[in-house]
């Protein structure tokens, strides 16, 4: 376990410095960072000020070393658009990203839950064959199209639901949340929509294709054999042993519906760090860029890992072989 | 010609295609919209990216009535620069393809030789390349394409972004899709390389060059197909969704993407036609492409159904 531990730590941390490597080189190399940060009136005196400031005088080497000192305290340089720290920037509009990809996350959860056990249980049924062609037909769509398609029925014609921005949001500390108002709350409906349906009928086909497995086994036949009732056997004895895949692919789907939300961000024009990643690509804001870089791969290295953890709890297989994962 | 056709109509894949009403409608549209990017500057009535052509009385007409000033009838509509739209669409689809064509290849051929190395040679160059596939894999591949779109855009001069920006796109997307073909190639390549006929064409004194291109691919083919089809879909999707955002093939070159992107400005205001016809085009684009390589998995490798 520790060996298994340690080793996939090892790993992780190599990707890490590896991302940084790369958001190091979009720095120092894409454009000149000097450039960038002064002025048309600058003198010569600014630029070496600067120069030395920035530490650009001191072998690479050394500089990627303060790099990534400094990304690790949170300091990720200042954006050139906004002339603000990024990590300030960043820590605005995080929120509006989280509280996003964790309504569609619920929403993907709890419907792809539902409609994989009737899509199981009522195989047969007009209703579960048009859910699976549904989902079929959902999967091969592209996720801005949806979008738009929702803000063209329910915004434009129907005039039911707002087609951008986040509504009325509270400030709680240093979080802003739209939980709280009615507008905050209403905004939230199609956009998470639109981010969570790709991630609802994966773990929906997920569940269908477990269930399945489960309902023909022979204790699921006892449990009919004792008399239980149907709605017992479907819960507690066929969905509890489908749980396990489930909830760690919902896990690694976490960070797809982060990296994702940039699509649902742009369309719904969602205050959200995919927006800032978007407008940060077409203005070249290079720290910005960087900065969304380093973060969302910390995400994913610590969701995969996670994981990775889980399975090993939970197969007790990867334990006989020594740990080689 | 003719006899390859009748042969492909009796052979099993053959004989699977007839008996797929989806197969062969998908088969239909995509061959339509392929001839119609095509033959683009033919069929349409004019080029809407000549000025000369235009005329701005045409502005917002209404699909399939006549406009009232110039007596004008546009099947599609026109946009707001009295652009048809109809036009316009074709001359997207052929970006859109070309760019998802041209994407799918670099990434098989970055990603067929990657892997063929990779199997062949084995030892320390295999775990390299492969661990850097493990890596991207981890991402999606949209964000890497982001990324590189964005790092391209910062290093090339301003007046060459547009000029670029349908290059940088294929190789953004080319290489953020390259993983499955080396994954299965590697495959391919660990099994042949120690069959008999591999050590004859050492023993005949071969290079490991011609080995891995002439004898061991070979075997790798009907896989990397079907890879090659779903990847097409997923790069058109890319490609649109990169366009839609803003940091793809630029206003003067539009895709259907970029088409999207703009018509969803007038659909707000009731233009819907500029958006829809767009966005249709590029929905059975994708649908058609996607369930081409669906069938074609299934027919070719039936152990790969998932």
């Amino acid at each position: 376990m520790i060996v298994f531990f340690i080793r996939r730590l090892g790993q992780s941390l190599l990707v890490l410095l590896i991302v940084g490597l790369v958001a190091f080189s979009m720095f120092r190399f894409v454009g000149d960072p000097i450039n960038n940060m002064l002025g048309q009136e600058r003198t010569q005196a600014d630029v070496d000020r600067m120069r030395v400031e920035l530490g650009l005088d001191r072998a690479i080497l050394t500089q990627y070393g303060i790099f990534l000192k400094k990304a690790v305290q949170g300091d990720f340089g200042v954006s050139y658009r906004q002339g603000r720290p990024v990590i300030e920037v960043l820590a605005e509009r995080a929120p509006a990203t989280l509280e996003l990809a964790l309504v569609s996350g619920a929403l993907a959860l709890f419907f792809g839950i539902v409609f994989g056990m009737y899509t199981a249980i009522k195989r047969d049924s007009f209703i579960a064959k048009s859910i699976m062609t549904a989902s079929l037909i959902g999967v091969s769509l592209p996720t801005f199209l949806i979008g738009i398609a929702l803000i063209n029925i329910f915004a434009v014609k129907l005039e039911l639901l707002p087609s951008f921005g986040r509504g009325e949001t509270v400030k709680i500390g240093g979080w802003t949340t739209g939980f709280l108002t009615r507008s905050g709350l209403i905004a939230l409906i199609l956009p998470s929509i639109t981010l969570g349906l790709y991630q609802m009928t994966l773990i929906m086909r997920l569940v269908r294709a477990e269930m399945l497995e489960v309902l023909r086994q022979d204790y699921i036949r006892f449990a009919w054999a004792r008399g239980l009732k149907e709605r017992s056997i479907n819960f507690n004895h066929a969905l509890r042993n489908t749980l396990v895949p489930v909830i760690t692919v919902t896990g690694l789907q976490l960070g797809s519906i982060i990296a994702f939300a940039i699509i649902t961000e742009t369309v719904f024009q969602w205050p959200g760090m995919g927006l800032l990643f978007v407008n940060a690509i077409q203005f070249v804001d290079i720290p910005v860029m960087a900065a969304y870089l380093m973060l969302i791969s910390l995400v994913f290295v610590t969701i995969n890992l996670l994981v990775d953890m889980l399975y090993f709890a939970v197969d007790p297989r990867l334990r006989v072989s020594g740990g080689k994962g | 010609m003719i006899s390859r056709i009748s042969s492909f109509w009796a052979s099993d894949i053959g004989w699977s295609f007839r008996g797929s009403p989806v197969a062969i409608l998908s088969a239909i549209m995509v061959v339509v919209l392929l001839m119609a990017a095509l033959f683009a500057p033919w069929i349409t009535p004019q080029n809407p990216f000549d000025p000369s052509e235009l005329n701005l009385a045409n502005g917002f007409s209404p699909p399939l009535q006549e406009n009232p000033f110039t007596n004008d009838f546009f099947v599609f509509g026109a946009d707001n620069q009295g652009r048809d739209v109809f036009s316009t669409i074709l001359y997207g689809l052929r970006i859109s393809l070309m760019v998802g064509v041209l994407a799918v290849a670099f990434g098989l051929v970055l990603g067929v030789s990657l892997g063929l190395i990779a199997g062949y040679v084995g030892g320390r160059v295999d775990s390299i390349i492969m661990r850097t596939a493990d890596i991207q894999l981890t991402f999606p591949a949209i964000l890497i394409a982001m990324l590189i779109f964005g790092i391209a855009k910062g290093v090339a001069p301003i007046e060459y972004r547009d000029q670029v920006a349908i290059w940088v796109l294929i190789v953004a997307i080319g290489l953020s899709d390259w993983v499955p073909f080396a994954r299965v190639v590697r495959g391919a390549a660990m099994v042949q390389k120690n069959k008999d006929f591999v050590l004859a064409a050492k023993l005949a004194g071969q290079g490991p060059m011609t080995i891995m291109f002439r004898h061991i691919l070979p075997n790798a083919m009907s896989p990397i197909l079907v890879i090659a089809t779903i990847s097409l879909a997923l790069a058109i999707i890319a490609e649109a969704t990169l366009s839609f955002l803003g940091v793809g093939a630029p206003p003067t070159k539009p895709s259907l993407g970029t088409l999207i992107r703009v018509g969803q400005e007038f659909a707000l205001s009731g233009e819907w036609w500029i958006l829809f016809f767009p966005a249709l085009t590029l929905l059975m684009l994708a649908l058609s492409v996607n369930s081409l390589g669906d069938w074609l998995r299934d027919a070719l490798n039936p152990s790969l159904k998932s």
